[in-house]
């Protein structure tokens, strides 16, 4: 096979080496891309609620009004997409895992790994010890305002350590397992875990 | 794979046209698919497609089901197909 | 029996591979401020119909490699294919595109892809084309083929930009009217001093005075942003046409 044609003066965007912020083959954007599987939920604070499972058991559900009453986190994180876009310093405003696992009367993951259940349909996993020590919050508001619909409002996951896909959008559902079952890209081929630093976006990096 | 610039908004199955050609023989845009979900038929080029740059993920307009969904990773191409229930591709004898 | 009609069947004869050719730049034109059409060479080109597109690569000196589709904006013709690209803020590969790019220039292309949104003159009409902004390209290739096997399929493009300097194509369009072609545009922004067309979004009412009645059963192809396209489809449904008449590209979000 031979060698693709070079495109003369085609530079693509910024890639690696850019600073010690920015993970291998990502570039820097400061607007905020919108990327969805499907399409974005109309938001229903009345009949919102999100839960914790242990495997099918329930062991916490709470109203969007008793969600608000919960201790809050404010965090400034940076963000890394899959798809190559990395943003520096987002804000972020929600409940940490670590404190609702503790409203549900836990000091620890009843299970080491979580699948994620969101409106529509859309899931994603991550081991639990990424999501306890203020490694993981439920976020409802972004950069001082409630999150947007497009962005996963009413509320979405945020795990900034991994790769964005894995900040589910539209949270409802988290639901502890004992073995690890990939989600919605996961099962396309995308990295079980997706460590941005280690560049995991596809199965088998 | 750059189905489309900016991932915003939806696009539809003429844009995964290529990856599925990566796959099969023959265009699939014109093919009927129905879905899985609700039994609705619609030719593949005609329904929205989700997923930007990530992959393609194909719903049927009446349910918002994924009757397909497509991602070309280094190691290959993933297809999903449990969302649909038949498809259709009109060829002459 | 699925309830399609007049559905081109796929050619049974499995068309090659689709794999990558080497495109040249011929020549560059500059169709609007924002707006570009390559003319490419392409010796091993197959041959396509209106409507379809190509996918694009890009590669950079450093192996690094974008891809994108681009509808094609020519009529079938052996060794030549014309993109028009429309160069987005922050757009990778179309600012390249309809930026850097000059002739000599070379990239990959792989296509002809498509054969759900494509017009051949055998479908016969009447044709109603409906565009919005850049989707107007393979619309442009569809009206272009109509032209140039001269049949007398009357055909309307209705047309929509954000003003007069954004219309693509504005020349040829200008010179296209008579011989059952009919152009219509409005400009949904500005309109320049003097302007007696249209100048709204379209919207049903203007859907059904441009279009033709659902009794002539027009081959109806609507191509542009998705909010547009999914808009002018559900009107065209209410107003009569038949749904699988209808055929539908929704393109990026052009110039919001």
């Amino acid at each position: 096979m031979s060698e693709p044609p070079v495109s003369r003066g085609f530079r693509g965007r910024g890639r690696a080496g850019q600073s010690v912020r920015v993970p291998p083959g990502q570039h820097l954007v400061t607007d905020f891309p919108v990327l969805s599987a499907g399409p974005t939920p109309e938001p229903d604070l009345a009949s919102w609620s999100f839960a914790l499972e242990d495997g099918d058991s329930p062991i916490g559900e709470w109203s969007w009004a008793q969600f608000g009453a919960l201790p809050q986190t404010d965090i400034t994180v940076d963000i890394h997409c899959v798809t190559t876009w990395s943003k520096l310093d987002t804000r972020w405003r929600g409940v940490s895992i670590d404190t609702l696992l503790e409203a549900a009367g836990l000091s620890e993951p009843p299970g080491p790994f979580v699948l994620v259940h969101c409106e529509g349909g859309y899931t994603t996993n991550v081991p639990s010890e990424d999501l306890v020590d203020r490694k993981g919050m439920i976020a409802t508001h972004f950069g001082g305002e409630p999150l947007h619909p497009e962005h996963g409002g009413p509320a979405r996951l945020l795990v900034p350590h991994l790769y964005f896909w894995k900040s589910a959008k539209w949270v409802r559902k988290i639901q502890f397992l004992d073995s690890e079952q990939p989600g919605f890209w996961e099962e396309l081929g995308y990295h079980i875990y997706g460590d941005p630093w280690r560049e995991q976006r596809y199965a088998g990096d | 794979m750059g189905l489309q610039q900016n991932d915003m908004l939806p696009l539809d199955g003429n844009a995964a046209g290529g990856l599925l050609r990566e796959l099969f023989a023959l265009d699939l845009t014109n093919a009927e698919i129905t879905c899985g979900g609700c039994g609705a038929s619609a030719p593949i080029g005609a329904i929205r497609v989700y997923g930007g740059t990530m992959g393609a993920v194909l719903r049927c307009a009446h349910c918002d089901t994924a009757v397909l969904r497509i991602a070309h990773t280094p190691a290959g191409l993933f297809l999903d197909m449990h969302g649909a229930r038949r498809l259709f591709v009109a060829m002459p004898p | 029996m699925p309830a399609t009609e007049a559905v081109p069947a796929s050619d049974p004869t499995p068309p090659p591979r689709l794999r990558w050719m080497t495109a040249e730049v011929r020549e560059v034109i500059d169709e609007t401020p924002r707006v570009r059409s390559l003319v490419l060479h392409l010796p091993e080109w197959p041959g396509h119909k209106a409507g379809q597109h190509v996918d694009v690569r890009l590669t950079a000196d450093d192996g690094y490699q974008a891809q994108r589709s681009y509808s094609i904006a020519s009529p079938p013709r052996a060794g030549m294919v014309t993109l028009t690209v429309e160069r987005l803020e922050d757009g990778e590969v179309s600012s390249y595109l309809a930026g850097d790019v000059r002739a000599g220039d070379k990239f990959e292309l792989r296509g002809p892809i498509g054969g759900y949104f494509v017009w051949t003159p055998v479908l016969g009409g009447p044709l109603f084309l409906v565009a919005g902004g850049s989707g107007v390209v393979p619309l442009m290739a569809m009206l272009r083929q109509r032209i140039a096997t001269n049949t007398n399929v009357p055909a309307t493009l209705l047309y929509s930009s954000r003003s007069f300097d954004d219309i693509i194509y504005r020349a040829e369009l200008d010179e296209i009217g008579g011989q059952g072609v009919t152009v219509v545009h409005t400009l949904t922004r500005t309109q320049p001093e003097g302007w007696r067309g249209l100048s709204r979004r379209i919207d049903r009412a203007m859907l059904e005075a441009t279009g033709f009645a659902p009794s002539e059963r027009p081959r109806i192809f609507i191509c542009g942003p998705t909010p547009m396209v999914e808009a002018a489809a559900r009107d065209l449904r209410d107003l009569g046409h038949a749904p699988s008449l209808i055929k539908t590209e929704r393109f990026g979000p052009t110039g919001r």
